[in-house]
């Protein structure tokens, strides 16, 4: 076994264990009885594609996924806090 | 997976550590978030998939392109003290709102405008 | 100096945070790093009621995020631990309220991010009337033992570091 067998395997797993808890996220997402849940679903969710783009970043030992997993951080914190006012306040906007 | 055979052993063993570790701990956040009872317990089940499952993959990020280019490669960093600053602040107001509504609902239900705090 | 340069710390934090963004360290960076860290606290100054904070005792601002970090590690164990092995409905999950004397709006910024990092503890609100913090525990097994962990463990270290010893004590 060498070393890229591996990080492949590593990799491999990560990628498993990152689907599978978007798959968690998910049924949450459908399930979850009132509205704070849905939306701790969907950032929990934002945050895993994080990770997923991270990961693919060191399999395919390129770059440019740091630029994607910056912007979904980015775009994910806003989106949630614009839900989050959302449901304190019924506007997003005061 | 280019660059990653000039890796040596005691480099990649952590690196491959570190990412199953990250992967497993997001796993159980997750697996809290479908497991646990009500909204409550709920919010702390992705604080852990959060702080140590993207704290590990970030480091193993920065150790393999750091190792693999033979160069500082830190910019991974910004992300984490990105994440370590947004998500107290998304936990916070999800938690007021969650708990902001079940006032709401309770008193609408008992026919009061008490919107005070819990308990 | 003064003017142009309200937070030293914040303008070189701007440039560090270029020069990772590029990942070189070529001059032209550091110029508009630079140009980067003078400008941008310039223009969002009319967007800080409060000011930039002043960092009092940076060594002990240092421990405080090396004891947290630990404690993060610790309690995501923890958390780990409940959610694989205990029965959801014997978690003990509680609102407490802590009191604080903390007044400094980024010392209360800084313990509400490390409380919130921390996994098991949110912090909901700070309840105006008596100045108590209200904060949701995931397995509570002692309402004491939090207080005064927050209260040694975390309050004060953060008051060494942004509140002057003088208001302290005309607050408290």
């Amino acid at each position: 076994m060498t070393t890229v067998a591996l990080l492949s395997a590593a990799v491999f797993v990560a990628m498993a264990c990152v689907v599978l808890a978007m798959l968690l996220c998910t049924v949450r997402l459908l399930l979850g009885p009132t509205a704070q849940d849905r939306v701790l679903a969907l950032d929990t969710l934002w945050m895993c594609v994080m990770l997923l783009s991270l990961v693919l970043g060191i399999r395919d030992a390129s770059q440019i996924y740091f630029e994607a997993a910056l912007m979904i951080a980015l775009v994910g914190f806003v989106s949630t806090m614009a839900m989050a006012k959302f449901l304190l306040r019924g506007e997003v906007i005061e | 997976m280019t660059g990653a055979e000039s890796l040596s052993w005691w480099a990649a063993v952590p690196i491959a550590l570190l990412l199953v570790l990250g992967g497993l701990v997001t796993v159980i956040g997750a697996l809290g978030l479908v497991r646990l009872q009500d909204f409550y317990q709920r919010i702390h089940g992705p604080a852990i998939a959060i702080t140590l499952g993207a704290g590990c993959i970030l480091l193993a990020s920065m150790l393999y392109f750091t190792l693999s280019q033979s160069r500082l490669v830190i910019h991974e960093v910004l992300i984490s003290l990105f994440v370590l600053m947004t998500a107290p602040v998304v936990a916070m107001l999800i938690m007021r709102a969650g708990v902001y509504r079940d006032l709401r609902n309770r008193s609408e239900r008992a026919g009061t405008g008490d919107t005070s705090a819990p308990d | 100096m003064k003017r142009w340069l309200p937070s030293p710390a914040l303008s070189v934090s701007l440039m560090l945070m270029w020069l990772m963004l590029n990942g070189s360290v070529e001059p032209a960076h550091w110029l508009l790093g630079g140009v980067l860290g003078i400008v941008a606290p310039l223009l969002s100054r009319p967007l800080q009621p409060h000011g930039y904070a002043v960092l009092r005792k940076p060594m002990a601002l240092v421990r405080l995020l090396c004891f947290s970090a630990i404690e993060i590690v610790r309690s995501c164990i923890n958390v780990s631990q409940i959610i694989l092995m205990r029965r959801a409905v014997r978690v003990n999950s509680q609102f407490i309220r802590v009191p604080l004397d903390l007044r400094s709006p980024h010392g209360l910024a800084l313990l509400s991010c490390l409380i919130n990092t921390t996994p098991g503890t949110v912090w909901v609100d700070l309840l105006p009337a008596k100045h108590e913090l209200l904060l949701h525990v995931f397995d509570l097994h002692s309402e004491a033992w939090w207080v005064e962990t927050i209260k040694t463990r975390y309050e004060r270290p953060i008051m060494e570091v942004f509140e002057h010893p003088v208001s302290r004590g005309e607050l408290s």
